[in-house]
């Protein structure tokens, strides 16, 4: 049985604390603990878990309705994702209405978690979450909503793979000079700045992450290489630290050599491109814990 | 402009029970409606808008869709969100409202009790779209719940949005109206009003008495009862109408409405099969024989008597089972859901497949979904607008309609949509087919389930309201121009997060042994689904306990209802309090409705009310079996017997622009196939992204075990001989997962009918002889048959009496377990310098062919599926499985011209080919390109293996050929059979623009 399987199950309530597992260690931990927040309508709650669970962490799923029973559970873990889907819906807007309940309860926590060196990875409607509640960019720290993610310009759900280069060297998830040929699917994936001065900004400090590129390697990137019509050809973006990621784009959905869509004319790739993301991801982890 | 009222929806089934005189008995019942409030609360009103100087791609997808209903000229549409909150608030919580949750800070902007002024001194013209009262609407629902958990006292929200449109013809509105009523709305489910929504008044809640209502029948003649089924919907013939009338003679007393209501769903066509599975004198040119059971003597025959043992459950739980590995097995269902989709697309294609997703969550235990598939049928997308017959929607809109709703459904459940095709044909028009299939994995342990005397009977997900009544006797009657308003209550409404969250708990539930069975309430709602769970028991139900959308519900309509997301299981006491706190701690709403028995009674109540009391065996065995009659004679029409052309490229093109054969993109584009990360064959392949045989998944994590999914339809062919075309669905199903990388004897396969109407001798004849043609193939391919479904009836009557009768549409579907994904075979070209083979022989075929349809030929030369068929595939299956195939396509629509086009196009390499050396009876170009013979494939094979290819082939039985290259320049090049030309000669390039264009909307909306 697959670890996200078991872990599907709701969470034994605990009288006691578990003091241990509550505040990690200063040494180094062989496996890091991440949550998989899961709400109602998410949907790639489980191959999420298995991609950090091949990458070396151990991923736990956690509903939110119990994360709001108890909001000190993340600070059993070094790491969250809020994997894609349609949290309520996609109703009010993707992510919204989830977005809205971190912004309004839980924020604290995740907070807390990014101050003590842990990972946030926000993918497709974890993306549209992470903005809406205005954990990324975070400027300065702050929590303030500042871009968003804008119905596709196509006005209509696409699933397509895209290639992404790593355009900062901040992010923990991320090597420079590094390319990822990983699937997109949504319909509200336009990254919009709320102004020229932060997309400047986004530039500026190196908090664009991953950007589309055209057939030929280069930018602007057309349709369809730039899936939906972000500027700048933006596919992801980091807050100031580097431990918070939000992407479009599913690096989950290219963990296993044989989901290349090139598979069947070039054979395995040594790595699986999506795969690497969450490889770092534990490294850094690993490192930091 | 005042706001458009709620009045309560009257349901379209003509005269109540109540006006016959009817009296109450036993005590006096009790209200179940809410208290209403002493005061209304006050309504306040909230507009949000991108703001001006963003682009708004609604406004601009309306704006084509209004041009595409006529609407011309207009420069530019925006649309507005309206809001109308219920509730105690001050403006500084509306402001509050708007900006922590309605409008987005970075892109929109918003008013409060006022008006956007999005005009900026332009003149326009609005409309505005909102759900009908009493619809489901859970964006408002999720508004609400939102806005209290941000501490803001509001009690219900209404949604709306309005569409400013510019440049809109200087009248009265009159134009943009009628554009939007077609384009925008559906009023079925949506009211269309024009200019803004100003107001909106919440409808009070609707008190209601619950007096059990009878209906008399004991003393009606026959046509009194003819007349009775027909008022109240029942959709029952004759002899059973006088079969009630017996039981209840007998029991000295009237039925109540529901008990009629109860034996009208439970034997429904759609519930029963009674045609399918009923007693059939046949006659042809063979002969007469006569079938006491067709589908047990035919479909189900072939299944027992090829004796599989990883068939774990067939024909017996919502979907068959057969083993995936030691752990686990998988199961697949395909419904049809073709009489809602023909009223309102995106409802009754949303619902058809969170209706088969519900069928694989409520097969044995649980099953997990991993896959869908889908495969329609339409009216010709260009038909003009004066053509299509009143009461049917235009194909186009339709087929718009119909692939948003399962996208939508589909891809907020999280279950990639792998599969399917499309078809074209005028006689869809009235009645689109609508194919949905789900496949899910479950353990072998939990394939077994039956409710015990005792365990309670518990509802859980959605609610119950008025959607959906009568969808199973609706879904038996043959629909006419009337249909659009009379039926429009049996339309459903989906809510994919509904059933996500019913999803989630169930399956947890299952792994930790919360029930000993479930089901899903489909057709017949929980009539249907206690009927049949209980059917060996018995069960005593409260119908005040189920949660409702709204009050005012009548008990017969919450016994019926098909709302949506509804399961039914059967819960031990014991474990009860789990289940409910599983169930709360995710936002499900599970109630208990009843405890299963041991009385063999059926036991309804409301409150203290006793509103229906039938015993099991009347309901399941009491239907009186009829004989029916069916007559078949062969079709056809004459052959092309004009000489053979000189040069066919310019056909090739056509085909390939054809929306039969044409790119399915803008369809599968809109599918998530890849969520879950199983996705291994999409349904498109190579660089160059054509069109892939049969899909192929990974369902579980980790596990390089796959499942292959393919299918089989040729109506055409069926115009000819049903027998013929139904050899063939499974021929064509098999060889796509064959070519794909299947091996045959893990293979099974289910059966699909969407006929005429099967009570006139002829169609059932048709139906009969397609029947024995998939008991006949299925038996020399060695594959079973699993599961099926069948629709009757689709027949449209015109408002001049014309009737259209669909064409016989068989659907098989294929499924088998493939050991290790990465020895799979896409279609798509891969090295230059390769080996193309044929496999398998061509013959003069071309009947029910879509050259032939080029042509306005049907002819009567059929494709014929040859003794030899499955050494042919064998042949192949060996090939692959000794890794001697880069590449291999089943050649079907459109023959050996059509597949090798497509290999080039999604491999972007050329191929150079010989007509000459193509192994079969016919020497014609024409034939050697265009026919669509049975079991072929052309096949890549690089040249260091072309020997072993050849040796393995024939070893098998197989009959193979090399006729040409691979080619660097990216060019098919075909030489002609006499060898003194080239009978095709393209550039690749041209090849994957015309299959690109064939479909209008890819050209309508072309990215930007």
């Amino acid at each position: 049985m697959s670890p996200a399987r078991k872990a599907s199950r709701p969470a034994p309530r605990r009288t006691r604390p578990r003091a241990a597992a509550r505040r990690p260690r200063a040494a180094k931990v062989a496996a890091p603990r991440v949550l998989v927040l899961r709400a109602a309508g998410t949907n790639c709650d489980r191959e999420t878990a298995f991609a950090f669970e091949q990458a070396g962490a151990v991923a736990v799923a956690v509903h939110v309705n119990e994360l709001a029973r108890r909001p000190s559970t993340v600070d059993d873990f070094h790491g969250l994702v809020i994997p894609g889907g349609f949290s309520h819906g996609d109703d009010l807007g993707a992510g919204t209405v989830l977005g809205t309940r971190i912004r309004t309860r839980l924020v604290d926590g995740v907070r807390r978690l990014v101050d003590r060196g842990g990972i946030v990875l926000g993918i497709c409607n974890g993306f549209q979450v992470l903005v809406k509640t205005g954990l990324v960019p975070g400027f300065d720290g702050a929590i303030d909503r500042t871009v968003t993610l804008a119905q596709n310009l196509s006005a209509r759900y696409e699933d397509r793979w895209v290639t992404l280069e790593v355009t900062t060297d901040r992010s923990v998830f991320l090597r420079p000079g590094e390319r990822y040929r990983v699937p997109v699917a949504h319909a509200e994936g336009r990254l919009l700045p709320l102004d020229e001065s932060v997309r400047a900004r986004l530039h500026a400090d190196g908090q664009v992450a991953l950007r589309y590129v055209g057939p030929d390697g280069g930018h602007p990137a057309p349709y369809p290489w730039n899936p939906n019509g972000a500027v700048d050809d933006i596919a992801g973006i980091t807050d100031p630290t580097g431990r918070i990621l939000g992407l479009m784009p599913h690096p989950e959905r290219h963990q296993f050599p044989w989901q290349s869509p090139t598979f069947h004319r070039d054979g395995p790739a040594e790595l699986p491109d999506g795969l690497r993301v969450f490889l770092h991801a534990v490294e850094h982890l690993r490192h930091t814990f | 402009m005042a706001a458009p009222m709620a009045p309560a929806r009257r349901l379209p089934r003509g005269k109540r029970p109540d006006d016959r005189g009817s009296r109450p008995s036993s005590p006096r019942p009790r209200t179940k409606a809410s208290p209403t409030p002493r005061r209304p609360a006050p309504v306040h009103r909230i507009e949000v808008a991108l703001k001006p100087d963003q682009i708004d791609p609604a406004g601009r997808d309306a704006l084509g869709q209004l041009a595409a209903a006529g609407l011309s000229g207009l420069a530019d549409v925006r649309v507005v969100r309206v809001y109308f909150l219920e509730g105690d608030l001050t403006a500084a919580d509306l402001r509050k409202a708007a900006v922590e949750v309605l409008a987005d800070p970075v892109m929109d902007r918003f008013a409060v009790r006022r008006s956007l002024d999005v005009r900026a001194g332009r003149p326009s013209q609005a409309v505005t779209v909102t759900r009908k009262a009493g619809v489901t609407d859970p964006e408002a629902d999720s508004a609400a719940a939102t806005l209290r958990s941000v501490g803001l006292a509001v009690t219900r929200v209404k949604a709306a949005r309005t569409f400013h449109a510019f440049g809109a013809p200087q009248d009265d509105g009159r134009a943009l109206l009628a554009a939007a009523r077609r384009a925008l709305g559906n009023e079925v489910i949506e009211d269309v009003v024009p200019g803004e929504l100003a107001k909106w008044r919440f409808p009070a809640p609707a008190a209601v008495r619950v007096v059990r209502r009878e209906v008399p029948v004991r003393d009606l003649s026959p046509e009194e009862l003819t007349e009775l089924s027909s008022a109240l919907h029942l959709s029952l013939s004759l002899a059973e109408m006088a079969a009630v009338r017996e039981h209840f003679r007998g029991l000295g007393r009237e039925p109540s409405d529901l008990e009629l209501e109860t034996v009208a769903q439970t034997w429904s066509e759609h519930c029963k099969h009674k045609t399918l599975a009923g007693a059939v004198e046949h006659e042809d040119e063979q002969g007469r024989r006569t079938f006491k059971n067709l589908l047990k003597e035919t479909v189900f025959e072939a299944t027992r008597r090829l004796g599989k043992s990883w068939c774990l459950s067939v024909f017996r739980d919502n979907a068959g089972v057969i083993a995936f590995d030691g752990e686990d097995g998988v199961c697949m269902k395909v419904e049809t859901h073709n009489h809602p989709s023909a009223i309102e697309p995106y409802g009754g294609a949303g619902t058809g497949v969170g209706g088969v997703i519900r069928d694989v969550l409520g097969t044995g235990l649980g099953a997990r979904p991993v896959a869908c598939t889908d495969v329609f049928c339409f009216g010709p997308l260009d038909m003009p607008a004066a053509r299509v017959p009143d009461g049917c929607l235009p194909p186009r809109r339709l087929m718009r309609g119909v692939v948003s709703g399962v996208r939508d459904y589909g891809n907020r459940m999280g279950i990639p949509t792998v599969n399917g095709a499309v078809l074209f044909d005028p006689r869809y028009v009235g009645n689109p087919v609508v194919y949905c299939g789900c496949v899910g994995i479950l353990p072998r342990d939990k394939v077994e389930k039956a409710a015990k005397p005792g365990d309670l009977i518990v509802a859980f997900g959605g609610r119950t309201g008025r959607d959906g009544i009568h969808g199973a006797t609706f879904s038996s009657v043959e629909l006419t121009s009337e249909s659009e308003s009379v039926s429009s209550g049996a339309v459903q409404i989906g809510d994919a997060i509904t059933e996500k969250k019913v999803l989630d708990v169930l399956l947890q539930a299952r792994d930790l042994g919360l029930f000993h069975a479930v089901t899903d309430c489909g057709a017949g709602g929980f009539s249907s689904a206690v009927g049949e769970m209980a059917a060996e028991t018995g069960a005593d139900v409260d119908l005040s306990k189920a949660p409702l959308k709204y009050a005012g519900l009548r008990y017969d309509e919450i016994w019926i209802s098909e709302a949506q997301e509804r399961m039914v299981a059967a819960v031990p006491k014991k474990a009860w309090p789990a289940f409910r706190a599983l169930c709360v701690a995710q936002d499900v709403e599970a109630v208990v409705l009843g405890t299963f028995t041991k009385t063999g009674r059926l036991v309804v109540r409301h409150g203290r009310t006793v509103v229906g009391d039938l015993s099991m065996e009347f309901l399941h065995e009491g239907l009186p079996r009829v004989v029916r009659k069916a007559t078949f004679s062969r079709g056809g029409g004459p052959e092309h017997d004009g000489p053979d052309a000189p040069d066919h490229t310019a056909t090739l093109l056509s085909l390939l622009g054809t929306p039969d054969i044409g790119s399915k993109e803008w369809v599968f584009r809109q599918y998530d196939h890849e969520v879950q990360a199983g996705a291994v064959v999409r349904p498109w392949a190579g660089v160059g992204e054509g069109p892939s045989d049969a899909a192929v998944v990974a369902p579980k994590l980790g596990s390089r075990r796959g499942v292959v999914l393919s299918c089989g339809i040729q109506p055409s062919v069926g115009d000819v001989d049903p027998y013929a075309m139904a050899w063939l669905a499974v021929d064509e199903a098999l060889r796509n997962a064959v070519a794909t990388g299947a091996t045959l004897d893990r293979l099974a396969v289910l059966d699909n009918f969407t006929w005429g109407r099967c009570d006139k001798p002829d169609r059932l004849g048709s139906l009969v002889r397609a029947a024995e043609g998939c008991r006949d193939a299925a038996l020399h391919f060695g594959t079973p048959f699993i599961s099926g479904k069948d629709s009757l009836n689709n027949e449209f009557r015109t408002a001049d009496g014309t009737v259209i009768v669909v064409p016989p549409t068989l659907l098989i579907s294929a499924i088998g377990v493939i050991e290790d994904v990465r020895r799979t075979v896409t279609t798509d070209l891969k090295r230059a310098g390769d080996v193309l083979y044929v496999v398998g022989e061509t013959h003069d075929e071309c009947a029910g062919g879509k050259w032939y349809r080029l042509l306005g030929l049907l002819g009567s030369k059929v494709p014929v599926v040859r003794p030899t068929a499955k050494a042919t595939l064998l042949a192949l299956e060996g090939a692959v499985g000794q890794g001697l195939v880069r590449a291999a396509h089943d050649v079907s629509d459109g023959g050996l011209a059509v597949a090798a086009a497509e290999m080039a196009i999604g491999g972007q390499l050329g191929l150079d080919l010989d007509l000459a050396r193509v192994p079969g009876s016919t020497r014609r170009s024409d034939r050697l390109l265009f026919s669509e013979s049975a079991t072929r494939f052309l096949v890549e094979v690089a040249p260091e293996h072309a020997e072993a290819f050849e040796r393995r082939v024939a070893a098998a039985g197989g009959t193979c050929a090399a006729v040409g290259r691979v080619t660097e320049a990216p060019r098919l090049t075909v030489r002609a059979a006499d060898g003194r030309r080239d009978a095709v000669a393209v550039a690749v390039p041209a090849l994957r623009d015309a299959w690109k264009s064939a479909l209008p909307f890819s050209r309508e909306e072309s990215p930007r």
